[in-house]
């Protein structure tokens, strides 16, 4: 028989410090997210194509600006979406089926520790996807308006938000394979005719007046805005905050932790 | 019936409503209805019943994952339902079905738990003890039910709790599994722990616990240490004990004609009897000469007096698994 294990102090020592416990958490989601083979073709290796297929074809062509400069912006929106929804959402279906977040709220982490561990480790893996989209852009001849830079962080900030509320609020009320379904497929329809990466109006008519009320096309096309003019148009910052204020609440209310 | 010491739990009349549920037409299920029990350090308190019976509910309650209808409870002098980091970092919780995530692997999944504890248990002890360094290498999605069931044990321990909750901790355990288990819990238990475990299983309460609540219907049925529930009933009424004989013999033997139709006869398979009620030498010597005469030689032979499951199915009348 080995040693006792135990060891009775008292008082308790408690837990550790709550900034502790959510860095902690942020970590080590961000390490779960990065070495999961399929979020990386969906956080990477999609955006890549994207961003390589738009740049030799000429889908984007005579719209004003170059096509690698058209295309990053809604690249960089399309690594939001993947990340923040389809990704984050999948992951956290499969955490509630497998009772990791129920057991994940007994620790001192708490269920207020555990969601903003999730949204550190969505920021953390966007800044790796604009770290390896920019340099690919700039390999490609990307030259995005240096004034850009700062509105088209804070936007992407607020669309990974807005898509994070919506990932949530799915994974937190159906089951995690129809989490996986419905994620994925409006990733490719969002993708294809969300407005996203391929601007307004090269869509068909239809879309084209829809698409400026959608996160996808209210984050593609403000980033567009933000790289191509420096610009911020406040009317798609309003379309963003409101589908992050209305899907992050719906999720509060509704979120099943089993 | 006792009266608390030094309690680390206390339920007094909990009541929890689940639904609405659509297979009752809309209504809400009352699944816990007026459940009370408490939990001394240092002792091992077994919450026993089938499934179903409000168990798990209780402890979910008790931990802060479920919001409770009505009641009081108070975990550590606390209301689990508004305490903080602090009242979690003093309970250990291990689930029924481990919450643990499939892609984790053993050592850094438990390392990181660790650093949500200010001053968490040895890792390496904790590892070695629960014979995880033996598959620390696999991932939890492969690990076998016992695998999974120490390494949960593990995670619940790892921040050195003065509470430990464990909902069937014996599922899927396999005999060597069941063995360190069963011997770290008495040994917490010793140092002062207070642990609380659901069971479905009349061998788990017998083993380990120190107090019994049989719950039957979401509620409290009886209670009591295991030598207390045993006693209970028929033999403190008329100072006779049931017992049941088994035996293996050859099938279809007529075993009324031997020794009357006053004890419970059941040939459960071909071959396979057991006479239960209460059992006077008088019978047995019946039997025994009755065997003689027709040449009957017993393959097997057992007398067993009253178990926990018998007074289980006295006391809620209800059949468990």
């Amino acid at each position: 028989m080995t040693s006792a294990i135990h060891e009775r102090t008292s008082p308790h020592a408690g837990p550790a410090p709550l900034m502790r416990r959510i860095l902690l958490q942020g970590r080590y989601e961000t390490l779960t997210m990065i070495r999961n083979g399929e979020q990386l073709i969906l956080a990477v290796i999609m955006p890549l194509l994207a961003l390589v297929g738009l740049t030799v074809t000429p889908l984007l062509d005579g719209l004003g600006a170059g096509r690698v400069d058209i295309a990053t912006p809604g690249v960089l929106a399309l690594c939001a979406m993947s990340t923040a929804f389809t990704g984050q959402g999948i992951a956290t279906g499969f955490d509630r089926r497998y009772g990791v977040l129920r057991f994940l709220s007994t620790t001192p982490l708490g269920r207020t520790g555990l969601i903003a561990g999730k949204i550190i480790a969505v920021l953390a893996v966007l800044v790796l996807q604009v770290l390896v989209i920019g340099a690919v852009a700039a390999l490609l001849g990307w030259h995005p308006r240096p004034e850009g830079w700062l509105s088209g962080l804070a936007l992407l900030i607020l669309g990974a938000a807005a898509f994070t509320a919506l990932g949530l609020l799915v994974a937190g009320t159906v089951r995690p394979e129809a989490t996986l379904a419905i994620t994925n497929l409006l990733w490719i329809l969002l993708g294809a005719l969300g407005g996203i990466v391929v601007p307004a109006e090269r869509l068909p008519e239809l879309a084209q007046n829809v698409v400026h009320f959608l996160p996808s096309g209210a984050l593609g096309q403000s980033l567009r805005d933000a790289f191509l003019q420096g610009n911020v148009s406040v009317p798609y910052v309003l379309v963003l905050l409101l589908w992050t204020i209305v899907p992050g609440a719906a999720a509060v209310r509704w979120f099943k932790w089993n | 019936m006792r009266s608390p010491e030094s309690p680390v739990l206390t339920i007094d009349g909990l009541i929890k409503d689940v639904g609405p549920l659509a297979s009752l037409d809309g209504k809400m299920l009352r699944v816990v209805s007026g459940l009370s029990m408490f939990a001394e350090r240092g002792q091992i308190t077994a919450l026993l019943g089938a499934n179903g019976a409000g168990k798990t509910t209780t402890l979910e309650c008790a931990q802060g994952l479920q919001k409770r209808t009505g009641g009081r409870i108070e975990l550590l002098g606390e209301d689990p339902d508004t305490a903080g980091a602090n009242l979690r970092s003093r309970v250990g919780v291990m689930l029924q079905d481990g919450g643990l995530p499939p892609s984790a692997r053993p050592i850094p999944l438990l390392r990181h738990i660790a650093g949500m504890y200010r001053k968490p248990l040895p890792l390496d002890s904790l590892v070695e003890r629960l014979g995880i360094d033996t598959f620390s290498r696999t991932g939890v999605r492969r690990l076998s039910g016992g695998q999974k069931q120490r390494l949960s044990l593990a995670a619940a321990l790892i921040g050195n709790p003065e509470v430990l909750f464990l909902d069937e901790p014996s599922a899927g355990l396999d005999p060597q599994s069941r063995q360190i288990v069963f011997e770290l819990i008495a040994e917490l238990r010793d140092s002062g722990m207070g642990i609380i475990l659901t069971t479905h299983l009349m061998d788990d309460a017998q083993r380990l616990a120190d107090y019994v609540y049989i719950i039957d219907g979401g509620h409290n049925v009886a209670e009591g240490t295991v030598a207390d529930l045993l006693s209970h009933s028929h033999e403190a009424m008329d100072g006779v004990t049931e017992r049941t004989l088994f035996f293996d013999a050859p099938a279809g033997l007529d075993i009324s004609a031997a020794i009357g139709d006053d004890l419970a006869i059941t040939e459960s398979r071909a071959g396979s009897y057991a006479i239960s009620g209460t059992l006077t030498p008088q019978h047995l010597a019946k039997l025994t000469a009755w065997w003689a005469e027709k040449g009957i030689m017993p393959a097997s032979l057992r007398l067993e007096a009253r178990s926990l499951e018998d007074v289980f199915l006295d006391i809620s009348g209800r059949e468990i698994r």
